[in-house]
């Protein structure tokens, strides 16, 4: 039954910890939500899907047994809908605007979603065929939600795709970077397969301006997708940063998800700096990873969190702790060069900022030491300004600017998609607009081609 | 992709989905934006001479919070005047000429009069006629539809004068509101029709209203009997469709109607014989873009079966449907329950217990856990816990292997015959 979750934690066992957790809809739940949806004409919630699946169409389909149609529907409005329906924030889009809000409760889109394309990649579908060659190239820079979307778009117009790939798998965050215990693997494997047999060439652990010039990549292709989402987490910009135990949220999710569990943290004492997505998964790894107190510091309050409420909600039933109005001061090492402590000051709110929140304050004299084993920062994440630069693109502050609709670069052959253009204030980035602007993207460029525009 | 294409008594569509003449065939307007929606062709509202229609119409009965499970009206034939229609059906067929248009006609039971009608719609070039020889009500009143419908000889009579004048195939439409509609069917046949449809509705009486006591449609305080169609239906007209397909003498072609709601249920009704289907309430539930899983569901359904052609499931189910007496009387089955999804809503027991064999006992295990178990020896197989039961997979009916050879009632009557002739031999 879907309702009985396995027990939350095991100690002995750290992988049965990264297993998905949220099970999926077995076929009479899926035969129930399908007949409840009312079929809506010109339906909210498609309006509320950023890359617009036709919602009504694909639960109809789940209704009328019709699964392969159901996935097709899916994925061809979304290249990446299998990794979607486990990681859209649904309640703020397509859920969110379901009708039935009004009157009963919402339909489970995001779980019809995933029974859809959980069949699709049980029974090893191929759901899309390439297009006829027109001869023409594009190299793809990141195999991320946006690039594999414009990729697969573009192949389906029939371009010559490549994408250059800095890891040794493609798929980007969904692969490397959103928790297994949510987004397992397979499933963005699954998505990047169905890329590449429409003939797309992935050039796994290629880094674009290290492993290949950029110049040489502008010369061979005709066009040029920049899609390498965002960088690392940035400094505190505190003492201690450099000590052993201190770790970057992105790379330490990372590390869950490529080969063995570390077995470094059973038992230990755990911070996380920060309260958007980032740091949630990097609490909720952690106590997966056996530790055996986890809190989060945040020097705004609950209010002001990025995280979504599910997240939240997610962590807190994980046993993860939160103090607000906390900021790290320093970090504080043993004799061996290893995280110790961490001090902390009280912050209070004070005048508002640009962006409307409230400017954290210290008070001065509150400062104290937690005793910790481990430091995980999740601020944020940096831009890759230097490769950004060696493109010749104009940028703010390394978001790439681009024109709107279009998404072209200052360069005219260059287009940019993803976390790459992603404003600074704005809530959180998505895997979902990412795959938009991967397809819009693919149009843009395919409409400088053929002016009188038979896009799609 | 399979080949969707079907061909009924010569009539060509892109697919087996057409739309039953009804509202959604009303107009020009409509059947145009069917055709871009997807549907292979349009039955068009029946044309006739001029009616007056009543203002409250249409009745539908929600089972259990789920809408128009049953559907029902009292509305007449087309009350737009016929030169209209007409025009309208010759612009269509211009702009959609690879899509099939058939005129649904129904007029006073006179030679002239369907010589007449025949003859005008043919000008305008549809592809086949429907003789509507059903509607339950109104126009039965006046000597047409189910009146006609119903009397075999009338529908034999009719059938031939509309073949007198016909240049297109015509399709003869049947009332369900008959004992046994073969013989209606054979009449059709024997009148010279090129195919048979059905069912058009079933005489209805939605409900009576608690508070007022009116009927369900009224129209100022009174009512009268409409048709019933959509989901509820299906079965009745399932039926229909296979005791023709399965009848020695009706040979034609049937276009099958009654519930069709998605391609599962015209797969469904071209396995029992239907060449192709008609659809009426769902379109008017969720409009004309249902036609699109009905066609991607068919042909992924075909594709999946490694069958090329829509037209080779056709009947294919009809010699799988018989009568009672040459069922096996030795094939058992009983129901098994498995503990481990059965939920223990008790529902199968109480079911058993006081409306069938009294055979699932109610059991507790060793930790004190209740269980339900068959006693197989007394199970008659009958199905009824296993329709009760609110999960997927909690019972199973299962065969059990067989003590004897199979043997029908029909050929244990011809046994006993033979025996009692041959003692009576040896009595002699
Ligand atoms: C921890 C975490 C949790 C998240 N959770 C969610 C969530 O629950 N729901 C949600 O919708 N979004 C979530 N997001 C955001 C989401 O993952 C991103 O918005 C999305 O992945 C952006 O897609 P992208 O293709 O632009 O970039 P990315 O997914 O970052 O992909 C960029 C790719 O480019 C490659 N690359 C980088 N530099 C180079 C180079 N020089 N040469 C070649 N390749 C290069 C990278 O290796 C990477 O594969 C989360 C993000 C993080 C960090
Ligand atoms: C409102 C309404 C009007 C109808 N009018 C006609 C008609 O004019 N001529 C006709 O042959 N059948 C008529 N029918 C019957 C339908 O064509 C069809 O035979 C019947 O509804 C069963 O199909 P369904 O279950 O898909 O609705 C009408 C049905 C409805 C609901
Ligand atoms: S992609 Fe995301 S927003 Fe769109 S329908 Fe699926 S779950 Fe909802
Ligand atoms: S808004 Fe809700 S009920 Fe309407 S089509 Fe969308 S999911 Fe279904
Ligand atoms: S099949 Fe009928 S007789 Fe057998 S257990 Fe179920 S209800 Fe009882």
């Amino acid at each position: 039954m879907a309702s009985e979750k396995i027990p939350r934690i095991s100690l002995m066992d750290l992988e049965m910890n990264f297993l998905e957790v949220e099970q999926g809809l077995t076929n009479q739940e899926a035969m129930e939500e399908s007949n409840r949806c009312l079929y809506c004409y010109d339906a909210p919630c498609i309006k509320a899907c950023p890359t617009g699946i036709d919602i009504p169409t694909f639960i109809k389909k789940i209704a009328s047994g019709n699964l392969l149609g159901s996935a097709k529907t899916i994925m061809s409005s979304n290249p990446v809908g299998a990794s979607c329906s486990r990681v859209c924030p649904t309640e703020e889009l397509c859920e969110g605007a379901c009708v039935l809000n009004h009157s009963t409760n919402p339909i489970m889109i995001g779980n019809l979603q995933r029974y859809a394309t959980d069949w699709a990649i049980q029974n090893e579908q191929t759901l899309f065929q390439p297009g006829v060659s027109n001869g023409r190239t594009v190299a793809v820079i990141g195999g991320g939600p946006a690039g594999l979307s414009a990729a697969r778009e573009l192949a389906r117009l029939g371009y010559e795709v490549t994408i250059f790939e800095a890891a040794d798998k493609a798929g980007g965050l969904n692969t490397f970077g959103i928790v297994s215990f949510r987004l397992p693997q397979k499933i963005s494997f699954w998505e990047v397969e169905q890329v590449k047999k429409l003939n797309v060439t992935i050039r796994t652990n290629t880094v674009v301006g290290r492993d290949i010039s950029v110049d040489k990549i502008t010369e061979d292709f005709d066009n040029v997708i920049l899609a390498v989402g965002m960088a690392h987490v940035p400094n505190l910009g505190v003492e201690g940063e450099e000590l052993k135990g201190v770790y970057d949220a992105i790379e330490f999710v990372k590390a869950t998800k490529s080969g063995q569990l570390s077995q470094d943290f059973v038992g230990k004492r755990v911070v996380v700096i920060g309260a958007g997505n980032t740091a949630i998964d990097g609490a909720t790894c952690s106590i997966r990873l056996g530790a055996e107190n986890v809190k989060i510091l945040y020097r705004r309050t609950e209010e002001e969190m990025t995280a979504y409420d599910f997240e939240y909600e997610f962590a807190k039933q994980d046993g993860v702790e939160f103090r607000w109005l906390t900021a790290p001061k320093r970090i504080i090492g043993n004799s061996l060069g290893h995280v110790m402590g961490i001090e902390c000051i009280k912050m209070k709110l004070g005048e508002a900022e640009p962006d409307g929140r409230r400017r954290p304050v210290p008070i001065e004299g509150s400062e104290y030491v937690i005793p910790v084993d481990a430091v995980v920062k999740a601020i944020g994440q940096t831009r890759h300004k230097e490769l950004i630069e060696a493109f010749g693109l104009q940028h703010n502050g390394g978001v790439v600017t681009v024109e709107l609709g279009t998404f072209r670069t200052s360069n005219p052959a260059i287009f940019a998609c993803g976390d790459v253009v992603f404003g600074k204030g704005k809530g959180d980035a998505m895997v979902v607009t990412a795959a938009q602007q991967g397809k819009d993207v693919a149009y843009a460029i395919h409409k400088q081609y053929s002016p009188v525009g038979v896009v799609n | 992709m399979a080949d969707l294409r079907i061909n009924l008594a010569g009539i060509q569509s892109p697919n087996p989905f057409w739309l039953a003449s009804a509202p959604p065939t009303n107009s020009g307007y409509q059947v145009q934006r069917a055709f871009e929606a997807g549907w292979g062709g349009a039955v068009w509202k029946t044309l006739g001479d001029p009616i007056l229609n009543v203002s409250s119409r249409f009745a539908a009965s929600s089972f259990n919070g789920k809408r128009v499970a049953g559907f029902n009206n009292i509305e007449l034939i087309t009350d737009r005047p016929l030169d209209v229609n007409l025009k309208e059906i010759y612009e269509t067929k211009k702009k959609f000429p690879n899509h099939a248009i058939i005129a649904s006609l129904m007029v006073e039971p006179t030679q002239e009069k369907w010589h007449e009608i025949v003859k005008r719609v043919e000008d305008v070039g549809v592809d086949g006629l429907e003789l509507n020889f059903g509607c339950p009500h109104g126009m039965a009143e006046r000597g047409m539809g189910s009146a006609s419908g119903q009397v075999p000889a009338l529908v034999e009579r009719q059938t031939y004068w509309a073949k007198e004048v016909a240049k297109t195939p015509v399709i003869v439409k049947l009332t369900p509101n008959i004992t046994d509609i073969t013989a209606t069917a054979e009449a059709a046949c024997q009148g010279g029709a090129d195919a048979i449809s059905m069912i058009n509705t079933i005489n209805s009486l939605m409900g009576v209203d608690l508070d007022s006591w009116n009927t369900i449609p009224h129209v100022a305080g009174k009512g009268a009997h409409g048709g019933y169609c959509g989901p509820a239906v299906k079965p009745i007209a399932l039926n229909m469709v296979a005791e023709c397909a399965r009848h020695p003498r009706i040979n034609v072609p049937i276009s099958g109607i009654g519930g069709i709601s998605n391609w599962q249920d015209a797969v469904e009704f071209m396995l029992m014989g239907a060449t192709g289907v008609q659809v009426c309430t769902a379109a008017m539930h969720h409009g004309f873009r249902i036609v699109e899983d009905m066609i991607d569901g068919l042909s992924n359904y075909l594709d999946q079966k490694g069958i090329s052609s829509v037209s080779e499931i056709i009947g294919k189910s009809v010699s799988r449907f018989s009568d009672w007496g040459n069922l096996d009387l030795n094939y058992n089955i009983v129901a098994q329950i498995n503990n481990d999804v059965c939920i223990n809503c008790n529902k199968c027991h109480i079911a058993c217990e006081d409306t069938s064999h009294q055979c699932i006992d109610m059991l507790t295990d060793s930790s004190g856990k209740s269980y339900l178990k068959v006693r197989d020896e007394d199970c008659v197989g009958c199905n009824l816990c296993s329709i009760v039961c609110p999960v997927d997979g909690a019972i199973d009916m299962v065969e059990v292997p067989r003590e004897l050879a199979p043997m029908t009632w029909n050929e244990r009557q011809a046994a006993l015959s033979v025996a009692v002739e041959c003692q009576a031999d040896v009595t002699k």
